[in-house]
């Protein structure tokens, strides 16, 4: 069975230690989200996880189906079956969607396999009539002079085509006005049926209202301080992150 | 021509009074105007010294890599060593001229000839159409820096392409000329004349090659493009010389009322290669757009010089020359904007944008502006930057490996040229000559 083990986790930025002991096991077919404030190394988690080279794993490790992927390169842990959706996509002038979602499955492919190129358009298509995307989207290029709901469906579109195993989603709601949260949520629970698991990033309930965590974890300075179901996320809205705060203050005291 | 011999060997290299008579000999059967012509031009470049460092139209350049000598006249070859080429797209036509000789021609289809398209070697279109090529054939004065070079290639032009659309009548399919040099020394001046008039439309690619193993070749060639009122010209240059070439490509365009001129040329060749490029905006409405894309590898030096002249209002000019360099490979661009005093309302853009794949390679960058007009929009800029690492790590997070990844990266900021050619075919097949030429 697919498992996604994140073992006491230590994260640093050049001397900078953010994430501190980050403990979590994710499942196939489990939305699990992570809220917090700003600043408490939600982000740093994920983009870490997928490799980023600015963030330094310290301590810890991120098992995948049985393995460390800590030694990965970016691309390979990709291939492993994990997928980063970015907070802030990156713009690629000159490179369309339809290439650049071919180069990438092509990139899972045995070597010297050649990839069908009617197959691939044929899924591409499917998967674009299921998140309800226009195929005129696919020979813009990417994410460039996207608007933030663009940008953020251009993300769940790849996640569609690429079928990963787990997928750390940065902050999917930022930037988006409702209509496009809606649609973007409407496109994770469409992909929410099969095995995937999920990991959800976010700083505001807002989103969990539309994609419905199985399980919510509060994280604070580095690590997860608070666990439990979707009412944990309505308690944390209703009561907002200085409770948190204040029960960590309390603990450490 | 006593006088001629006088000449140091230092300044004419090879092309010696003695070898400008041997190539007169092989065009006498050319109009008197043109022999005349080409007379006065071996004087002038006999006359003209070599460039000096202190020249501002040659700050940066390889001035040791500019010698003439040891060059010869390209020599019959045997057709047979040829192999056909093609556009890579459903073409109007095509031309092959291996050594200044046409070894292949696909005819223009009778519906454009019938509305008097005229697509043939340069050669025959002087003795045939002398009257259509007179006006135009280097009828525009050299000021880039490379009087001597233009003087060498107009006194030993042997032959080229000749294309004429007539008034009204579109070419709606790309005219291919395939110049190819072959054997070791060669000397070849090859010359591309476009001529569209009024309402004409037009596409032309030209392709610079060298036989496999060539070695030293000397490519000294140049291309006169004329857009008369509302006609609407393309221009595709591929210059892929053997990598021990000094090469020389002097382009002058004449944009007309209302007119639509756009050149796109892609640089991989040469060890030396030479490029000035001068636009003029000469009536209300003309619009140039003066596109390049450059493959700088190894210690090649890719010298690009461009002159943007807007003499007439409402006119514009946008210029996008972009380089990507590896290795220690090096890349001057020197762009100047020249607003005349009654051009208001021009609208003109530079910019000169470099991609540095290689901490040793160097890109030089000189923009320039000149205005004379007191109500004109004209930018311009330079940049060298780096693959984006965030880029990068964007498309190997979706499992494409390093190499792929820049490799997709370098192509998207070509993209923003080759987006330009309107015939996907075409497009495409030059996409696919610069993906090569990258892996190479």
């Amino acid at each position: 069975m697919s498992l996604l083990e994140i073992k006491n986790l230590h994260i640093s930025i050049g001397d900078k230690a953010i994430v501190k002991g980050f403990n979590l096991t994710i499942k196939p077919g489990e939305v699990h989200a992570i809220m917090g404030p700003n600043g408490t190394g939600k982000s740093t988690l994920a983009k870490a996880i997928a490799g980023h080279p600015s963030y330094t794993i310290t301590g810890g490790d991120v098992i995948l189906d049985g393995k460390s992927i800590l030694a990965m390169q970016p691309d390979e842990r990709a291939r492993s079956g994990l997928f980063l959706a970015f907070q802030y996509p990156s713009e690629i002038p000159g490179v369309s969607i339809a290439n650049f979602l071919r180069a990438a499955v092509q990139a899972r492919m045995a070597e010297g396999e050649e990839l069908d190129a009617s197959g691939y358009y044929k899924k591409l298509y499917s998967k674009m009539d299921l998140l309800k995307i226009d195929r005129k989207f696919t020979s813009r290029a990417v994410n460039d002079g996207f608007s933030g709901g663009e940008k953020k469906r251009c993300e769940i579109l790849q996640m569609a085509m690429l079928e990963p195993h787990f997928a750390l989603m940065d902050e999917t709601d930022s930037g988006l006005d409702i209509d496009a949260l809606r649609i973007v949520a409407d496109g994770v629970n469409t992909l929410r049926s099969g095995p995937l698991g999920i990991l959800l990033i976010t700083h505001y309930q807002r989103l969990l209202d539309y994609i419905v965590p199985d399980f919510v974890h509060v994280m604070y300075d580095g690590r997860i301080v608070k666990s439990g179901n979707k009412s944990l996320a309505l308690e944390l809205e209703a009561k907002g992150y200085d409770w948190v705060k204040q029960e960590f203050a309390a603990a450490n005291a | 021509m006593a006088s001629l011999t006088s000449h140091s060997a230092t300044t004419v290299g090879a092309f010696t009074a003695e070898v400008f008579a041997a190539h007169l000999a092989r065009v006498q059967h050319l109009p008197a105007w043109w022999l005349d012509r080409k007379r006065a031009a071996y004087d002038r470049f006999a006359a003209l010294p070599l460039p000096k460092r202190t020249d501002e139209g040659w700050r940066f350049s390889n001035l040791s890599g500019l010698s003439l000598a040891g060059y010869k006249l390209a020599e019959p070859i045997n057709h047979q060593q040829v192999t056909k080429q093609d556009l890579g797209a459903p073409g109007a036509g095509t031309l092959l001229l291996a050594n200044h000789q046409l070894v292949y021609a696909e005819p223009l289809a009778a519906k454009f000839t019938q509305q008097g398209v005229i697509f043939t070697t340069l050669q025959e279109a002087l003795l045939k159409h002398s009257d259509l090529v007179r006006p135009h054939l280097l009828a525009q004065p050299s000021k880039l820096g490379s009087a001597k070079f233009v003087a060498l290639h107009e006194a030993f032009l042997e032959n080229g392409a000749f294309i004429y659309v007539p008034r009204n009548v579109t070419v709606d399919l790309p005219l291919g000329v395939f110049h190819y040099a072959s054997g070791t020394g060669t000397a070849l001046f090859p010359h591309t004349l476009v001529v569209a008039e009024e309402n004409a439309k037009v596409t032309v690619a030209d392709f610079f090659r060298s036989s496999t193993g060539a070695g030293a070749q000397f490519a000294c060639g140049g291309n006169d493009l004329y857009a008369g009122h509302g006609a609407q010209v393309t221009y595709l240059a591929m210059q892929d010389w053997s990598r021990e070439t000094l090469s020389f490509q002097f382009n002058a365009t004449v944009a007309r009322r209302d007119t639509r001129v756009l050149s796109i040329n892609l640089h991989a060749g040469a060890r030396q290669a030479r490029h000035e490029s001068f636009s003029q905006l000469q009536a209300p409405g003309a619009h140039s757009e003066m596109l390049a894309l450059t493959i700088a590898h190894g210690t090649q030096e890719f010298d690009q010089r461009t002159l943007q002249i807007h003499q007439a209002p409402n006119t514009s000019s946008n210029l996008l020359y972009k380089n990507a360099l590896l290795d220690q490979a090096k890349t001057i661009f020197s762009g100047l904007i020249v607003v005349d005093p009654d051009a208001q309302k021009t609208d003109a853009y530079q910019s000169n944008r470099n991609l540095m794949l290689s901490d040793e390679a160097e890109a030089n960058s000189l923009p320039g502006l000149e205005i004379q007009a007191n109500d004109v929009r004209c930018t311009h800029g330079a940049t060298s930057a780096r693959i984006d690492a965030e880029q990068e790590f964007y498309l190997e997070s979706r499992g494409i490996n390093p190499t792929q990844a820049q490799e997709l990266l370098v192509f998207g900021f070509f993209e923003e040229v080759l987006g330009k050619i309107e015939n996907s075919q075409l497009h495409d097949s030059l996409a696919e000559i610069i993906r090569e030429k990258f892996k190479a």
